[in-house]
């Protein structure tokens, strides 16, 4: 069994069923709400966003849920998706950094799709507003699936009968109409479908539920809004929480690497951009030029080193962390904000550090508490032990 | 917000018409004429507060907020031809928070010149600070430009040298805010005098940029935003065409156009100040022409210090000014109102609303 997921058919109409994630097909089947007891799977969340001209249908999610699984979409057969967003693995692939095709690495750590919907845009650096532009990236990102351009995609939904039969039934498109925009617009509804809310944080915040955290966690809850400033960036509103404010800050995670180069390497990076470099696969192929983060986009030195801030929503599931993987816990984390983001293995100064981040003054309890607290915002559905993945069929990459 | 590089390679190539700013807490100056060739542009810092706590350690935040200045200015190509610093790089003008924040700016690779500030001045009435940096008032052109750099912050001698035990508490008396003990800015009558000498070798067409500390207007007294012989500076100023004045000090946005002067802040690379039309214990006279910045977000120590990308098209100055977290402002020099203006803000309606992240 996978993880019980969600699916919202309409944003302004909170009416969501669940779709049993199966192996044997993956086809999302819609069934009624059935844990006793349980309260709204969404609680916790804000109506998903759904542009106006890509509303949710079943039947969308259903075929970008195939797509999102379709290994031949890759230059050797092997990378769907999902290779990288797991479903078994909170959506992520608990890698510090993916692995494309042929073993190739890229440069930064795969985030949950589990709630990517919310986000104001995808990416770490926020270089596609939405999802319908960032499905279409890791296609033909050299070391991910490695195309060399969309056409294939194309060839195989326009001449596989089932793809034809939904692409057909969805968009009303088929042969040289179906494009590559379907494909995208499949794809992210499905991914607009991987909601989920109603974590132990959720139930007692929302719920009033006092019980639904234990004593360390409540204590963690403080620290959280306290003294470790965290609800600053992973906001917290009166009647939700993404615990992310969608914007992007230099945290000190990565920046130190390329320090010294920045006044060589941000110009530079801006002449390959001028003489039309894809940032895509600047930032995925060279290490130093995805440190440069938000800058990449913006061009804005401001941006330097900047990263958005990922939701906590399930993070305990989706180790490693930061945009490179490189710290392996959440004790980890916390202890690197606590030392006001400064690598004690790396005396140079991070003059690009957000102004946000500072020393903590956090006793070893007090972090502990913390790391207790960010295990409350794992979703019910994640929550339940998980039995060990099959590994017949080919739904599951071996890393 | 737009790279920095490419709007002064833009700036170089069309004269400033459309020039944009970045994100450094620094202001980058371009001075335009007639002849492009002439153009140039230099990079100014200010109020970096640099504060000893004891031993090796200083406190962080003000510490931060310069070397992001620095870091960033050292990012800019084509290079400025030189950086300012608007004053007040020390907290209590020990010898430590000067040779610190020295230390501090000699990342730059840039000529560097200094403006005084209060807290640089009255602990040793800048003795230290003229070993590290030169004289306290001095002029020099560059490609046509004249500029002067003024010591705006002195006082009366009777305040300076009589009043006070130590000099310890000299030093404290004039880093506060609304301190009864305190007394008001001048320039005084020795740089006055050394002025109008100054000002007599110069032809009334060419552009004059003054730097000051303190804002030479009178606007708040109780902050000193105030320079008490204002009015006599700026008469002397007078005579000339075109007329700039640049100025620290106030941690924020003002601007303003007295007769042929425009007046422009700089902002801090330590702290924002409130405006004092928000907080005025007494009378003040904040410029009308100033739209006040919206409010800083407490929680990211760099919001609100930051830069100012300055266009001086024909001798009027233009800046861009960019604000950590915040929405970027620009104040141009309107050329038909004859005036600084922030065309975006100055309407009531079109202001920035307050953030509403947190």
């Amino acid at each position: 069994m996978r993880p019980l997921l969600l699916i919202t058919l309409s944003a302004a109409v909170l009416s969501c069923s669940q779709a049993v994630y199966s192996q044997q097909s993956s086809a999302a089947v819609a069934t009624p709400a059935t844990n006793a007891g349980d309260s709204n799977p969404l609680l916790g969340l804000p109506p998903v966003p759904v542009p106006a001209n890509n509303p949710q249908t079943p039947a969308k999610i259903a075929l970008g849920d195939k797509l999102f699984h379709d290994k031949r979409f890759s230059i050797d057969g092997t990378i769907s998706c999902s290779s990288c967003h797991d479903g078994d693995k909170g959506f992520t692939d608990n890698l510090p950094v993916s692995i494309g095709h042929h073993g190739l690495r890229g440069t930064r750590n795969a985030p949950t799709v589990i709630n990517a919907a919310f986000y104001k845009s995808q990416f770490w650096d926020g270089r596609e507003p939405d999802l319908e532009g960032q499905s279409k990236g890791p296609f033909v990102n050299p070391v991910e699936a490695g195309l060399a351009n969309h056409e294939p995609i194309l060839q195989i939904v326009r001449s596989d009968p089932e793809y034809q039969a939904a692409f057909k039934q969805v968009f009303n498109a088929g042969g040289e109409q179906l494009s590559m925009d379907h494909v995208s617009k499949a794809i992210a509804s499905f991914e607009r479908s991987i909601v989920a809310g109603n974590s132990a944080f959720d139930r007692f915040y929302f719920k009033g539920d006092k019980s639904a955290l234990t004593e360390q966690q409540h204590r963690g809850f403080q620290v959280f809004l306290a003294q470790g400033r965290c609800v600053s960036c992973h906001s917290i509103e009166q009647d939700h929480a993404l615990f992310s404010d969608s914007r992007f800050h230099n945290i000190g995670v990565g920046i130190n690497a390329i320090q010294g180069d920045v006044p060589r390497l941000a110009p530079a990076f801006l002449e390959a951009k001028a003489k039309g470099g894809d940032v895509d696969k600047m930032v995925l192929t060279d290490k130093k030029s995805s440190e440069l983060g938000r800058f990449a986009v913006t061009d804005g030195f401001n941006d330097l080193g900047a990263f958005k801030t990922p939701t906590l929503r399930n993070i305990a599931l989706t180790a490693p962390y930061m945009h490179d993987g490189s710290l392996k816990t959440l004790k980890e984390v916390v202890i690197h904000y606590n030392n006001g983001g400064v690598t004690p293995a790396n005396a140079q100064v991070n003059a690009f550090l957000s102004g946000g981040i500072r020393p903590l003054n956090l006793s070893d309890a007090q972090i502990d508490d913390l790391v207790a607290f960010m295990d409350a915002l794992t979703s019910e559905q994640f929550a339940k032990p998980r039995p060990v993945a099959a590994t017949q069929g080919d739904h599951h990459e071996k890393h | 917000m737009k790279n920095i590089n490419r709007s002064r390679r833009q700036f170089l190539k069309t004269g400033g018409a459309l020039a944009l700013g970045s994100t450094l807490p620094i202001s980058l100056v371009e001075l335009a004429f007639a002849e492009p060739s002439q153009n140039f542009s230099f990079a100014y810092i200010s109020d970096a507060h640099i504060q000893h706590i004891k031993g090796a350690r200083f406190v962080r935040n003000w510490d931060m907020g310069l070397k992001r200045a620095v870091a960033e200015a050292n990012l800019l190509t084509p290079k400025p031809d030189f950086v300012m610093f608007g004053g007040d790089l020390a907290q209590l003008g020990s010898k430590e928070e000067l040779d610190h924040g020295a230390e501090i700016m000699s990342a730059l690779s840039h000529k560097l010149r200094y403006v005084m500030g209060e807290h640089d001045y009255y602990l040793d009435l800048g003795a230290y600070w003229e070993k590290l940096f030169g004289p306290q008032y001095y002029s020099f052109d560059h490609k046509g430009v004249h500029f002067i750099v003024l010591n705006s912050i002195r006082t009366y001698d009777d305040w300076t040298y009589k009043r006070w035990p130590t000099a310890e508490q000299r030093m404290l008396e004039m880093a506060g805010l609304d301190n009864p003990n305190g007394s008001p800015f001048m320039v005084g009558d020795e740089q006055s005098k050394w002025l109008k000498q100054d000002l007599d070798k110069v032809a009334k067409t060419v552009p004059i940029v003054v730097f000051s500390h303190s804002p030479l207007q009178k606007i708040y007294k109780g902050w000193n935003f105030w320079t008490e012989d204002a009015e006599q500076i700026q008469a002397l100023l007078k005579p000339y065409k075109k007329v700039s004045v640049i100025y620290g000090h106030v941690h924020q946005i003002q601007y303003n156009q007295i007769g042929n002067i425009s007046f422009n802040s700089v902002m801090a690379t330590a702290w924002p100040w409130p405006y004092p039309s928000t907080y005025a214990q007494a009378e003040q006279y904040l410029p009308k022409l100033t739209v006040p910045m919206n409010r800083a977000d407490p929680f990211f120590e760099r919001d609100a210090t930051g830069w100012q990308f300055i266009n001086v098209a024909n001798g009027n100055v233009d800046l861009n000014f960019t604000l950590y977290n915040n929405t970027d402002r620009v104040v141009r020099f309107d050329n038909l109102k004859k005036q600084p203006q922030d065309r975006d803000y100055q309407a009531e309606n079109a202001r920035i609303n307050p953030q509403r992240h947190y």
